[in-house]
């Protein structure tokens, strides 16, 4: 079995009004040097065994037809 | 004229759009089940609003793969009228069929009440019965209704007059202050280059008839009764 890990997030400029709301929490418990808060997501595929290659542009193509939205958001990810 | 109503699993809004157009406005409509792969004599289909698939990983984002988008692409492709409300609108642009993406509201509330909607353009077979520049009143009802396109995607949608509605005040001032949920522009309602396809995070469904209080919705079922197929 090999498990895909995916990270999607918010690409620079796309505004994150959840980041920012848990920003300004974590300054009002005291943590002042927490500057900038951007929130994500994180994805775990399993996947059948496959040849790393084959797998890489598989995961990539999920991601690219469901797992993120490429006009707002980054994705990348690891195979192991 | 005979409109198809897409129902999605966690749609919520299609007994609504079905009753304005077959008990107030008097044609015929049918429910579609998203399973459905052909369809068939229809002359408008209505993605109505809703919650499909719990809104899970994006609004639209696993909607836009039920059997019946294929159709419903092929249908639009063909030139066949067809309005996203609300989630339907989400499911559009996740769908590709609109550009740009609705992303979670800037204050995080689920924001549910009667909104000021300038009309942009009224030049398209949703809003033909509308006045360019009119100002109407129609609820809105979602937590994901922020607009939101590359600046390149914003200036075509301003030079081929796509966007379709913008939130505004009740003189019609596009400000911000007017502005529910951070969309760019304000926008509320885009269509495609070629006018077949509306999406608009707002109910006209829930303002079209008097005993709702509001009939400021009702010209957009109407508009598109008005249209040559």
């Amino acid at each position: 079995m090999m498990i895909a890990k995916i990270y999607v997030t918010l690409k620079n400029g796309v505004l994150d009004p959840q980041g920012k709301a848990v920003q300004h929490s974590l300054e009002s418990i005291g943590y002042k040097e927490a500057q900038d808060v951007r929130i994500g997501k994180y994805i775990e595929v399993k996947l059948t065994d496959m040849p790393k290659a084959e797998a890489n542009k598989k995961v990539k193509e999920m991601c690219e037809k469901m797992l993120a939205n490429t006009v707002i958001e980054n994705f990348r990810f690891e195979i192991e | 004229m005979k409109f198809g109503i897409v129902v999605f699993p966690g749609s919520n809004c299609d007994h609504d759009c079905y009753h304005i157009v077959k008990n107030v406005l008097g044609q015929e409509a049918e429910y579609i089940w998203h399973k459905e792969t052909q369809i068939n004599g229809f002359d408008c289909l209505i993605l109505p609003g809703g919650f499909s698939y719990g809104d899970y990983l994006r609004t639209g984002a696993i909607a836009k793969f039920s059997p019946v988008m294929k159709a419903v692409k092929e249908f639009a492709d063909g030139g066949g009228l067809v309005i996203g409300i609300c989630n339907g609108f989400q499911i559009l642009v996740e769908a590709g069929l609109l550009p740009g993406v609705l992303m979670r509201n800037r204050d995080l509330k689920f924001i549910c009440e009667n909104r000021y909607l300038k009309v942009e353009n009224s030049n398209t077979p949703f809003t033909r019965l509308y006045n360019k520049g009119e100002v109407v009143s129609i609820p809105i009802a979602h937590a994901d209704g922020n607009y939101f396109a590359d600046d390149q995607t914003l200036k075509r949608l301003q030079d081929n007059g796509q966007i379709v509605f913008r939130y505004c005040d009740a003189n019609g001032n596009t400000i911000d202050d007017a502005n529910p949920n951070g969309s760019l522009l304000n926008i509320a309602g885009v269509c495609n280059e070629k006018r077949n396809i509306l999406g608009m995070m707002p109910h006209p469904e829930r303002c079209a008839e008097e005993i709702m209080g509001n009939t400021d919705g009702k010209r957009v079922f109407e508009s598109i009764l008005t249209t040559k197929i």
